[in-house]
């Protein structure tokens, strides 16, 4: 820790670069991560609300990040789609392919084609468990090759979930954890960066393919409810796969996208108001 | 003695006073196939009926003879002598005429490894001895002497007990005057013609060597005069080895047998080093590696493995093989241990990181002569503008952590190919089809990916919407549909109630009828329809022949 400061302090703050309340917060997000300014790196979402959100104004690189879904094994779709939303977004970011860890392995190429990401840079891996799964995460994460690893798996502990964010930050590779369903009680709390939920919600419009768009948005309700050095959220979002884009979507149809769509008073609130 | 009836003996050991013969049977009629050295002694010989052994030795052995056994015996003995050198090959010549199965060894500069020539074919006998064959060795200038002196040359007598004399290393330059004093026999030729030379009194090869080689040939065929000139090194003969000579061999011999495993780490590790400093020598790579233990007892333990791309590389090779290493059996220990990289590809030299500065580019520092494998982002939109925000800083640490890239990622690969094997790491490679499970093929993970059938090798965005998640087989549902031709309005999938909200198609998919499997291309066509549930759960569905089923997950 104290050789962390000194470094920092031997630098000159140059100009043009924030200081006072600011440069603090920064400080303390290098002390915090120790690895130096790529773990602090942020993957902006494209979204103030939610960037704003999110510590380095976007999600962290270097770390690792929980999502699971709204209601074990039915939401399994908006998850992969959240997922790999954030990977078209990263992917155009960073170079490397992105591993994608399963027991199963149904992803299906065409599909991710359709909704952006290029299947030539995914490399799949079969596992025969999780324990393999997190193994090859490991191996994944620490080997800094990758563009983002991502693990899908039903039950994992403490001890791993620290192994993992460890390995992130010594190579500098994002992690994404999608949990499977297991058995109620199973799960425990981890210690990830970022824990989102992510529920299916209807789609404004069912468009058809005759109008020209080959898939309409997608829309989820998706709930930020852990957070390091962030603020959790809920939003409900739409992904739009021709730009690459993710925008808020308006509960009610009469008010404006920009008062609405953020709650910021947790998913109980959200969910009603959802 | 043969191999046939070494082998057997083997197996069962004979009581102490009792002959042994393998029998075959021919037209009805059981026939002598081998004898052993006891029943060859009472003057037993193989092709003799039973009925007429039997009358010479009443208490007879006997056994069936099994040829598939036997030349599995010969592999794995020939496997063995893989310790003193990889050009083994297991030569039947012999049984036709009445000799013994055999080994042809090519020991070119490896006898010095054992302490010379004589040293060489006594450990050889020895350990052929050890499991429990007894053999008759011999070392000469071509394959054809070696195999005449190994037969004919030596004492009659010599069993495992005289081992000196079960031995004889012809000194260069001396084939002519060994060759002169063997029987035509030990030529190589057929029983007929070996006859045909008796008769005519040509009866030890030196008698050969003053006929003139056109009435040989004219009278016995070419077959003669051609064995002769290859005894004699006027014909060339290569020795076809068992298995593929690797390019690159390292060989480490323990002094004493050892089970321990971390002897045998460090034997790796050693060969490794060396094996590496050789491939670096010939700016070469290795993609398959074989580790190869003799054991004591004369078996042998293999451990293979690729790599994604060539490398040289010693830490990763140990790291690959330490993943492994425990499921090698040393069994009572190891005397011998090989490492082998059974194929290599170029590799230029590899310049390591550059301590660089920021700001300082190292792109292009590390780039291996294989291409990098293309990951295109042609269809990655954002792209374009996300490639802006990246301070300086960050440019640098991209760029340095690119020109590492293809390296770092061909071995993170390899260690995740190791554990979780080939067909569990890969990429996706499209396939010409409109059936949707058909349209995606398997890829190895960083090579080129497959030959594709077709030329449009590059994803493309599909024309209508495609599920993200396609279940390996389609579940069937119950649904309702209110017309025939409809969406359903509702369906019942693991148990649970889904009302569908807004549905879109149908897509109509029909079988490939020119597929060559018939049950393939008489399937039912299908009617996709994307349905959307009150909850908003996107799903793939599909209706054939009146049933429902539901085929993958949207986003």
């Amino acid at each position: 820790m104290s050789s962390g400061l000194e470094k920092f302090e031997a630098e000159p703050l140059e100009d043009g670069e924030p200081w006072g309340l600011e440069a603090l917060r920064a400080r303390i997000r290098l002390l915090e991560r120790g690895t130096g300014r790529a773990a602090c790196d942020g993957l902006a979402l494209g979204l103030p609300p939610l960037d704003a959100a999110l510590p380095a104004d976007g999600l962290p690189l270097a770390a690792l990040h929980e999502i699971a879904p709204g209601r074990p094994d039915w939401d399994d779709g908006p998850v992969t789609g959240f997922c790999l939303a954030l990977l078209v977004r990263l992917a155009a970011r960073r170079p490397g392919p992105v591993l994608w860890l399963a027991a199963g392995g149904d992803l299906y190429a065409p599909g991710l084609a359709a909704f952006g990401f290029d299947p030539a840079r995914l490399i799949e891996g079969r596992a025969k468990g999780d324990g393999e799964v997190l193994w090859a995460m490991e191996e994944g994460l620490r080997s800094g090759a990758l563009a983002a690893v991502v693990a899908e798996v039903a039950e994992l502990d403490a001890t791993a979930a620290r192994r993992l964010q460890l390995a992130a930050e010594s190579g500098a590779v994002p992690a994404f954890l999608l949990r499977r369903w297991s058995r109620p009680g199973a799960t425990v709390p981890i210690a990830a960066a970022t824990r989102w939920r992510i529920s299916a919600a209807p789609a404004a419009s069912f468009a058809l393919p005759d109008s020209g768009i080959a898939e309409p948005r997608p829309r989820w309700q998706v709930e930020l409810l852990r957070c390091r050095a962030g603020r959790p959220g809920n939003f409900l979002m739409e992904w739009d796969h021709a730009t690459g884009d993710f925008s808020l979507v308006a509960p009610f149809c009469d008010r404006p996208a920009d008062a609405a769509g953020v709650s910021e008073d947790g998913p109980a609130e959200a969910r009603r108001a959802g | 003695m043969q191999l046939e009836s070494q082998r057997t003996a083997r197996q069962r050991p004979a009581g102490p006073a009792r002959s042994r013969v393998l029998l075959r049977q021919e037209r009805g009629c059981l026939l002598l196939a081998a004898v052993d050295a006891r029943a060859a002694a009472a003057g037993l010989a193989p092709g003799q009926p039973l009925a007429d052994a039997r009358a010479i030795l009443p208490d007879l052995e006997t056994a069936e003879h099994d040829p598939a056994a036997d030349l599995r015996a010969l592999s794995a003995l020939a496997a063995w002598c893989g310790r003193f050198t990889p050009w083994v090959a297991p030569d039947r010549s012999g049984c036709d005429g009445g000799g013994a199965a055999g080994l042809l060894l090519d020991v070119t500069g490896c006898a010095h490894l054992f302490g010379g020539e004589a040293a060489l074919l006594a450990a050889l006998v020895e350990g052929l001895g050890k499991q429990g064959f007894a053999a008759r060795a011999a070392l000469a200038d071509t394959p054809g002497l070696a195999w005449a002196v190994a037969r004919f040359g030596l004492s009659e007598g010599a069993g495992p007990s005289a081992m000196g004399a079960a031995t004889c290393a012809v000194p260069p330059g001396a084939a002519k005057a060994t060759l002169a004093a063997l029987p035509v026999a030990a030529l190589r030729l057929a029983p007929g013609q070996v006859e045909l030379l008796e008769r005519l009194g040509l009866r030890r090869v030196g008698d050969l060597y003053d006929l003139p080689a056109g009435s040989l040939a004219r009278r016995f065929g070419p077959m003669l005069a051609h064995r002769l000139a290859q005894a004699l090194g006027r014909a060339k003969e290569a020795i076809s080895p068992l298995t593929p000579v690797p390019p690159f061999v390292e060989r480490l011999a323990l002094p004493e047998p050892s089970d321990a495993p971390e002897a045998i780490a460090l034997g790796l590790e050693a060969l490794i080093l060396a094996l590496c400093r050789r491939l670096e020598e010939r700016g070469q790579g290795a993609r398959r590696l074989v580790f190869t233990l003799y054991r004591a007892d004369g078996s042998l333990g293999r451990l293979k493995l690729g790599t994604s791309r060539p490398s040289r590389e010693p830490q990763h090779l140990k790291r690959l093989f330490a993943q492994r290493l425990e499921q090698v059996d040393p069994g009572f220990g190891v005397e011998v241990m090989t490492l082998a990289a059974t194929a290599a590809e170029p590799l230029t030299a590899l310049q390591s990181i550059l301590p660089c500065a920021a700001g300082v580019s190292v792109r292009g520092a590390a780039v291996p002569k294989a291409e990098p494998p293309a990951f295109g982002t042609a269809l990655c939109p954002a792209q374009a503008r996300e490639a802006t925000p990246a301070s300086e800083a960050q440019l640098s640490e991209v760029s340095s952590s690119q020109a590492l890239l293809p390296q770092a990622l061909g071995e993170v690969v390899d260690r995740l190919v190791n554990r979780l094997g080939a067909a569990g790491v890969t990429r996706r490679a499209p396939r010409e089809s409109h059936l949707p499970e058909r349209a995606v093929a398997a890829a190895p993970p960083m090579g080129p990916p497959a030959p594709a059938p077709t030329p449009t090798a590059a994803w493309r965005r599909p024309a209508r919407p495609r599920p993200l998640r396609l279940l390996p087989r389609a579940q069937p549902i119950e649904a309702l549909a209110l017309l025939p031709d409809h969406p359903p309005a509702q369906f019942r999938w693991r148990r649970l109630l889904h009302r569908i909200a807004a549905a879109e198609g149908p897509e109509r998919l029909s079988p490939e009828w020119w597929h060559p499997e018939p049950a393939k291309a008489a399937e039912p066509a299908r009617d996709y329809f994307r349905v959307e549930d009150d909850d908003g759960r996107r799903y793939w569905v599909y209706r054939a022949e009146g049933r429902w089923y539901l085929h993958g997950l949207f986003a």
